[in-house]
């Protein structure tokens, strides 16, 4: 059941395309996340949304609501579209107290000063603020500023919460912390969320689905799990964690690293891409283990002892690849050598 | 007591008595000799009388005196007049270019930073022109063409007074204003928005109030200049008998010789002078320190535009009108009446000729010392005051030092002290009192230049230094570098930008300086300024016009000269 919709929504800034016919559909309750990195369109894709910025084409719906069309000439500016929004720069008021603050959506629309009262209580609660509800935001800590930004956007009780970078200000154990937070208004509050980012454990920990953008132009829209194990292409592949991207070619019939040994017989790419000569080879250092015999063999170059794991630069052929192991495992020292069999490598073509 | 920390008394040995104190007490000696001493002076003479006892009542008294009284009253109606209609005017223009879509607007911004640079004398002596009762071009031709039986305006009360004023200080809140909008975190207004409130809202109760310590230091900074100003109230305020406090303190000063009862009413009006300017400054400085909220952030869009629809084009005719009105009109008065044989004749082709301006520059002798005068004191001060202030910003903003407070003080002072002040501190500090009389020379007014634009170099140099960082300087000492090396191969060459832009500070100002010059000048040292003033006063109204023209020829080129400079210096 989709509640938000995007029909080939675009945007230009002059000669830039800065989201190019963007097709999208969230459910109700869903937490969605846009991710990519800066300039990929996503925050414009958020503006768009929230009608901060018009469209150069498509339309967006929100329910039954039409939000804005250029077809049909419409725009419904941001003050009617009764979203709740989260800033990176927190954008709380300085020259109100944190209750003025939250109250300030529903003061707009005028409501009986006892549903203000009761509701700003609520959302004040919701976000443990009750206690600090008269001082100022200047007060708080980021962490703090970021809580009333979020009971503000709470306040009216949106169906759609828009998220734009909310984390990126905060320290980094602040950050987790928040996201489950979030997690856990969303769950009281029932909203949907759209969630912009270029944090990839962020999206990974909070959404149900996630949505990569590079250009302006959709890589991949999936399940977490999915985009991390079946990445679309080499852009995500990349994007999402770290990577090792080996050459191979076909050649005589069996697949060999770029002048370099043949792969394991079982290691073959799937049907559709049998017919490339060259293709890359894409694995995740922790995705790699040390054999005695088969796989490929290489050479360390380096090791670095960095707490939780060890983290190898091996040489095979003319390539370098990245192995991280657990620190209890086993492995070779520098200078010796070694067979690595990738255990669950992605094939993509080589220009992808 | 613990014992020194070896890394703290290492330090102490290396920076040692050499270069630090050095510094330092060049610094301090400096700002005593220029700034302390005069005003200090002038509280002594104020409350201390002929017996050397401490004499308040003889202070009450003076003030009492009903011009005195007077003047304070007029120093504070004109003040509040001239902050009121500047705050408006200035704030509405701002929030008119940096907030709405209306068209051309950054040439608007320009034109509406013009005023700044003009003499604001200048500007009443061209107002003089166009309103005064009986003479001025624009009551005459209502009066002669249109039949009205009075003039429609009389620019010689406090009304026109405040009017001219506000035409040449509003900018002070205009820039100010318009640099918080611009800089202001565009999501504070989002999050307004998405909130549901509609762009009326969220200038009332987000945009306003959050500029609104922007807007009361503009304010202040007006306040301030206008209780001190001497030009406008000169020449439009004394024909009707209008004094405020710096033009009495001028009157007493020049019409007695320096006699002990009007040096006396000059200090005690002096002294209320500085007491108001250092609250004011105290409460500018209590307003930005606790209210100036962090709105500034890194992360921007373009802020929203409020769509003026069908008020685009009045508004657009409304502030070309006002340029039109306020600056061109005037600055083409002084060039047109420069141009006459006699003030009063219409402004036809035979009657314009290049008499004057050539008279003035080639055959008068009073006026050409005057261009003489100007540019060497100006140059003189610009480059002594920007060495001193990048000595003196350094020991404020770098040094760690015992005796930074006494300098940090002092410091505070060139800020807090008016022109009429420091020309009546030098006269009283630089007569023979101490074995050195400048009295009647130049340096006289080159003493006082310096004190007077002090702060100007202060501000320009302390907020260079500031960007550059103290890490900057321990690496320099790290590779092995004397404290001396680190100062000259790496602090100047990244201060040298504040250093220019102190000088052209000082140096364009000095061209078109009036209150302190007016009251040291003997007749071989006028200034630019004196020359025009005076010519004026002595009813050579379109030899100073002329005068007046080739200062502003003199100003804008020199303006532009400097833009172009610092433009292609920014990067």
């Amino acid at each position: 059941m989709s509640y938000v919709r995007l029909v080939d929504v675009t945007k230009r800034f002059g000669e830039v395309t800065a989201v190019n016919k963007l097709n999208l559909e969230i459910a109700k309750g869903e937490c969605f996340s846009m991710l990519g990195p800066s300039g990929c369109g996503k925050t414009t894709t958020l503006r768009m949304v929230a009608g901060f910025e018009d469209l150069d084409d498509g339309e967006i719906h929100v329910g039954e609501r039409l939000l804005s069309s250029k077809k049909k000439g419409y725009y419904l500016p941001p003050e009617k579209r009764d979203f709740g929004m989260v800033f990176q720069a927190f954008a709380v008021w300085p020259h109100l107290s944190i209750y003025e603050n939250v109250a300030f959506p529903l003061r707009i629309r005028k409501l009986p000063s006892a549903e203000i009262d009761s509701r700003t209580k609520t959302a004040l609660k919701a976000t443990n603020l009750l206690d600090v509800a008269k001082k100022s935001p200047e007060d708080l800590s980021g962490g703090g500023k970021q809580r009333v930004a979020l009971a503000r956007a709470l306040a009216i009780n949106p169906d759609v919460m828009l998220l734009d970078e909310p984390l990126s200000s905060l320290d980094p154990h602040l950050r987790e912390e928040m996201r489950f937070e979030i997690k856990d208004l969303q769950r009281q509050f029932g909203f949907s969320i759209i969630y912009v980012t270029h944090d990839q454990a962020e999206a990974m920990a909070l959404s149900d689905r996630i949505l990569v953008m590079k250009l302006g132009v959709v890589q991949q829209i999936d399940t977490p799990m999915n985009i991390y194990r079946r990445p679309a292409n080499k852009f995500v592949f990349s994007f999402i964690g770290l990577h090792n991207f080996l050459e191979v070619e076909r050649k005589e019939g069996a697949y060999r690293l770029l002048a370099g040994e043949a792969l394991d017989k079982n290691l073959t790419p799937p049907q559709d891409l049998a017919t490339e000569a060259r293709l890359t080879l894409a694995s995740r250092p922790s995705e790699i283990d040390f054999v005695d015999d088969g796989g490929i063999s290489g050479r360390v170059i380096r090791k670095s002892f960095l707490g939780e794991f060890v983290d190898y630069q091996i040489t095979v052929g003319e390539q370098t690849v990245r192995v991280q192991k657990g620190r209890r495992t086993q492995g070779p020292e520098k200078d010796e050598n070694c067979r690595l069999q990738l255990l669950h490598p992605v094939w993509y073509k080589v220009d992808e | 007591m613990s014992p020194t920390s070896p890394t703290s008394s290492a330090i102490k040995k290396d920076s040692g008595f050499g270069a630090a104190q050095i510094i330092l007490t060049l610094s301090i000696g400096i700002l005593v000799v220029v700034v302390a001493v005069p005003v200090l002076l002038i509280f002594l003479n104020a409350f201390w009388d002929n017996n050397n006892d401490f004499n308040l009542a003889a202070v009450v008294k003076v003030l009492s005196e009903p011009d005195t009284y007077q003047a304070l009253l007029n120093s504070i109606i004109i003040a509040c007049g001239t902050t009121l209609g500047s705050t408006a005017v200035g704030t509405f223009f701002a929030w008119l270019v940096t907030r709405t879509d209306l068209p051309y607007k950054k040439f608007m911004k320009g034109m509406f930073l013009v005023p700044f640079m003009l003499p604001s004398f200048i500007g009443a002596l061209a107002w003089k022109m166009l309103l005064s009762p009986r003479a001025g071009y624009i009551n005459r031709f209502f009066m002669d063409t249109l039949g009205f039986d009075n003039p429609i305006f009389n620019i010689y009360s406090y009304a026109g007074i405040v009017m001219v004023e506000i035409m040449y200080l509003f900018p002070f809140v205009f820039i100010q204003v318009c640099g918080a909008l611009e800089h202001m975190d565009p999501t504070l207004e989002e999050s307004a928005r998405i909130s549901g409130a509609g762009l009326g809202t969220i200038t009332r109760k987000i945009t306003i109030p959050l500029v609104l310590p922007s807007i009361l230091s503009g304010a202040l900074l007006i306040m301030l200049y206008s209780m001190a100003h001497f030009g406008t109230v000169a020449v439009l305020g004394i024909e009707n008998g209008i004094f405020n406090i710096p033009t009495l303190i001028y009157e007493k000063i020049h019409q007695s010789a320096g006699s002990f009862e009007s040096i006396r009413t000059g200090t005690v009006l002096a002294s209320v002078l500085v007491i108001t300017a250092a609250f004011i400054i105290w409460m500018q400085n209590k307003i930005l320190g606790k209210g100036r909220y962090q709105i500034i952030a890194g992360k921007s869009f373009r802020p929203m535009e409020l769509k003026l629809r069908g008020l685009r084009i009045p508004l657009l005719i409304f502030c070309l009108a006002y340029i039109g009105f306020t600056i061109v009109l005037p600055t083409a008065v002084i060039f047109l009446v420069g141009a006459l044989p006699t003030y009063g004749l219409p402004f036809t082709l035979e009657n314009l000729s290049l008499e004057n301006y050539k008279f003035i520059l080639f055959d008068f002798k009073v006026t050409r010392d005057a261009i003489f005068n100007s540019v060497t004191l100006g140059l003189a001060a610009a480059l002594i005051t920007m060495f001193a202030g990048v000595m003196i910003s350094y020991v404020i903003v770098k040094m760690k030092v015992r005796g930074k407070g006494i300098l940090e003080f002092l410091g505070m002072l060139p800020f807090s002290v008016p022109g009429s002040v420091i020309a009546l501190g030098v006269i009283l500090a630089w007569s023979g009192k101490f074995g050195i009389n400048l009295y009647n020379t130049v340096w006289i007014i080159l003493v006082a230049y310096i004190a007077r634009y002090m702060a100007f170099s202060l501000k320009a140099n302390s907020a260079a230094l500031e960007q550059v960082h103290d890490s900057l300087v321990e690496a320099a000492r790290a590779c092995g570098a004397t404290m001396w090396q680190a100062l000259r191969d790496i602090v100047l060459p990244l201060v040298r930008p504040g250093m220019l832009a102190a000088f052209f500070l000082i140096f364009l100002p000095s061209l078109r300086e009036l209150t302190v010059s007016i009251m040291l000048y003997a007749p071989t040292t006028r200034t630019i300024g004196v020359a025009i003033y005076t010519l004026n006063e002595d009813g050579e109204t379109v030899r100073s016009a002329a005068m007046a023209g080739v200062a502003l020829i003199l100003i804008i080129v020199g303006q532009t000269l400097i833009n172009r400079f610092t433009a292609k210096h920014k990067r």
